[in-house]
């Protein structure tokens, strides 16, 4: 039974219950193994304070590297970590870069990313990162000092209620007055950060909880009453799943980040080959499925390929796993797939029926379900054999030739962005990682990058932070600082964040930044042009070509003593990106200056339905039936 | 839109009270009436959640209540099966020539006059919403001075227990 359409108020009342008690159900086996994560080292009572707690509990955790800022009210707490050997604390310059940094390191990693902060502004600078990771689902602990126990409520110097602050950014967000609770509330914040729908969990420890003596000792007791994680599908509704995979004619897998999130691409590939259905990849599924396999008809959404959008909009089932049919990818959402049936797999039991109602609900960990849902599929099909694809995957087929993502040659003789972005990808290969900033750059390393392994893409999709890529790219590049890791910036988005730069450079991370410089605000530039009569208002940021570019990235990649390059012809674009591969010793800042009238296609315009997309302006595809 | 009453069990804990009465407000769900109070276990809490919500709408209620981490367990109270109940205190003119008047009323409703004056009475009494609302349509012509209510409780009929069962999976 579908639980989204309750008949009367005593099933509404059943699927209450139900939630928690199908929980309940499952909670044994969760909760019987140590939730603790780390080394799991037993450490006999010991007394020390409570920044040593602090630090002594992120080592037992088995934190390798923490990204922050220190100040009044957690100097306490740096004392000590000074003298781990464990930890390796990277010094930024801007608590938000904490934040991002955080973020690319879970994201690269899977690991859960920390960040550490004083109290008040300093606090206050991670809230843009936290409701990022809260956003798209990003694994992260954020410690922040908090004053005075005794000053909480005064207005006591650099005070900010941080924790009535990220409550509804947060997956969840601790207050820690005592000492004694510190083991155990960041061990609970690790736990709560890294299981389930993974998030953002903040832990606002006082200056005296910080000074205090205490006894630790490890594991503490993490204790959740009021937590628990559904990993296994339910086997009625995995049944009912495949019945509706056997009788679909024009089945998609609609792909999100929760397959990445639970390290379920193996299984999804495997699974789809089973099936032979067409997989879309959501902007934070790039990498889920591979862009080379023949099955992959694309990215969905407002800039996604004709392909994909259309194989959503004329699906008749759409196989959802770990997405949540946001704005971005539905458009309107009552002309979104009119005739498809849905089968949502989630590991969150709020997003299944949120924006769509599921006709079967499954709630679960993709690593878990997939394979379950695969077997269900081959028990189906010994008796009933699936639905003939062939007419399907033949007009997708037609569509994905005749309408690839592609671009314009540029009128103006600067170079084309995508151009650009695309030579990064086939240079650097599916190796590398690529992390964005937000615009329009973002949506091309999303088009024109091939992404063939998961955590290769990083973005900030959910929030659409600008600014995220530099940050977030030194965090993946200390993650995984075997790999090449390319922050695909925009010129605006640079001037956001780029005072990491001298993080990266002090701290030997040798990252590298291609600006992509068409001297403006490009995605609202674009939009100006296409919906404001090129009224361009505010959007003239005077860093390319033709202006006195302030500022000149090169020289700002000088002054921070990073490599500073400058590509402004087609010709160069090659042998700049390969000058850049070959630096390795500190990070590489590339001004690529391409023209401001480059927009991003295809699109949906905003407020109308997916089969408005338009190729061009003005230019939707012609549509054609199926065989 | 008709209103359903949630029986929701939270950890007594600081900020319990903010990040439900917050939830409500950042997913724009209406919260008809809220009341809040300790239960026979210690640190366990019960708020009592009347919201008006139905369908897709109130799954989603109680889908984002279960995701916060201090919520233990959600149950609805139907109306059939549970018992629910107000508590009012109200402030009426009541001068020598209407108190008579008053009181008699009160008693009609079995509500209990709980405080006297020259010129006013305060009557308290307990019932289901339709109860309080004849109460305060009989009263409103002696001039109402103050109104003070709470949210509704309720409770399930019958010997069963809906922490006790909320705590055997704990």
């Amino acid at each position: 039974m579908s639980n989204s359409t309750p008949a009367n108020p005593a099933s509404v009342a059943k699927s209450i219950n139900r939630t928690k008690d199908a929980a309940a159900a499952v909670s044994s086996v969760v909760e019987a193994s140590n939730p603790v994560q780390g080394p799991n080292n037993i450490v006999a009572p010991t007394q020390m304070t409570g920044s040593q707690a602090i630090v002594r509990s992120l080592e037992e955790l088995g934190v390798k590297d923490v990204f922050g800022l220190p100040g009044g009210a957690i100097l306490p707490t740096y004392d000590p970590l000074m003298d781990s050997t464990k930890i390796n604390h990277v010094l930024v310059r801007h608590e938000q870069g904490a934040g991002h940094a955080a973020q690319g390191f879970a994201m690269a990693s899977g690991e859960v990313g920390v960040c550490i902060a004083t109290s008040g502004p300093g606090a206050t600078n991670l809230v843009t990162a936290l409701a990022d990771a809260n956003m798209d689902s990003v694994p992260m602990v954020a410690i922040t000092g908090q004053v005075h126990s005794a000053f909480i409520g005064s207005d006591a110097f650099q005070e900010a209620d941080i924790v009535g602050i990220t409550m509804p950014i947060t997956k969840h967000a601790f207050l820690v007055t005592k000492a004694e609770d510190i083991p155990q509330t960041l061990a609970s914040a690790f736990y709560l950060a890294q299981t389930g729908r993974p998030g953002p969990v903040l832990v606002d420890i006082t200056k005296d909880a910080q000074q205090s003596e205490m006894t630790f000792s490890w594991p503490p007791k993490v204790d959740l009453p009021g937590y628990r994680v559904v990993t296994r599908g339910h086997n009625k509704q995995l049944r009912e799943a495949a019945k509706l995979i056997a009788s679909a004619t024009r089945p998609v897998f609609y792909v999100g980040g929760g397959v990445i999130k639970a390290n379920a691409h193996e299984e999804l590939k495997k699974f789809a080959e089973f099936i032979n259905a067409p997989v879309v990849t959501t902007l934070t599924a790039r990498g889920a499925f591979p862009d080379s396999h023949e099955q992959h008809v694309g990215m969905p959404g407002m800039h996604g390929a004709v392909s994909a959008v259309t194989a959503l909009q004329q699906a008749d089932l759409l196989i959802t796993l770990g997405a949540r049919f946001d704005d971005r990818v539905t458009g309107v959402l009552s002309s979104f797939a009119p005739n498809a049936k849905v089968i949502h797999a989630d590991i969150d039991p709020a997003e299944i029926s949120k924006n769509r109602v599921a006709d079967v609900p499954i709630v679960g960990s993709l690593d878990e379900i997939i394979p379950q849902l695969h077997e269900a599929c081959a028990t189906r099909f010994e008796n009933e054999a699936p639905q003939d694809l062939t007419g399907w995957w033949g007009m997708l087929n037609r569509l994905r030739e005749t309408y690839p993502i592609g671009y314009t040659e540029t009128k103006d003789g600067l170079s084309a962005p995508q151009n650009v972005i695309q030579r990064i990808g086939e240079l650097t290969g599916p190796e590398g990682i690529y992390v964005a900033g937000v615009g329009q750059h973002q949506m091309w390393a999303a088009q024109f990058v091939k992404y063939e392994r998961p955590r290769s893409w990083l973005n900030s999709a959910g929030l659409g932070t600008m600014g995220f890529s530099v940050p977030a790219a030194m965090g993946a590049k200390v993650a995984d600082p075997d790999r090449v890791v390319w922050a695909i910036d925009g010129d605006g988005c640079f001037q956001m964040t780029n005072q990491e730069l001298a993080t990266c450079v002090i701290n030997q991370i040798p990252i590298k930044v291609a600006v992509i410089n068409n001297s403006s605000l490009g995605m609202v530039r674009q939009w100006q042009t296409l919906f404001y009569d090129g009224r361009y208002s505010n959007t003239d940021l005077n860093t390319g070509h033709g202006t006195a570019r302030v500022p000149d990235f090169v020289k700002l990649a000088d002054a921070y003593g990073c490599v500073g390059l400058r590509c402004e012809r087609d010709e160069d674009i090659d042998a700049t990106i390969k000058q850049a591969l070959e630096i390795n010793d500190r990070p590489v800042v590339i001004d690529f200056v391409v023209s401001a009238d480059s927009m991003v296609w295809p699109m949906v315009p905003s407020g109308v339905s997916n089969d408005e997309i338009q190729i061009a302006k003005g230019m939707t595809p012609e549509w054609e039936e199926e065989d | 839109m008709a209103k359903h009453t949630l029986s929701v069990l939270v950890e007594d804990v600081p900020g319990v009270l903010t990040r439900v009465a917050s939830l409500f407000a950042r997913r724009a769900f209406n919260i008809h009436s809220l009341a809040v109070g300790p239960t026979e276990i210690d640190g366990i809490s019960r708020m009592t959640v009347v919201v008006d919500a139905e369908g897709d709408s109130l799954e989603q209620v109680t889908k984002q209540l279960n995701k916060l981490i201090n919520v233990i367990k959600i149950v609805e109270l139907l109306p059939e099966t549970s018992v629910q109940r107000d508590h009012i205190m109200i402030k009426v003119r009541a001068d020598a020539a209407t108190r008579l008047q008053v009181t008699q009323a009160a008693e009609l409703f079995r509500a209990s006059v709980i405080d006297v004056s020259t010129d006013s009475l305060v009557v308290e009494a307990t019932g289901n919403a339709a109860k309080i609302d004849a109460l305060l349509a009989v009263l409103e012509p002696f001039g109402i001075r103050e109104i003070v209510q709470s949210g509704t409780l309720a409770v399930g009929r019958g010997s069963k227990s809906m922490s006790d069962r909320a705590l055997k999976t704990l």
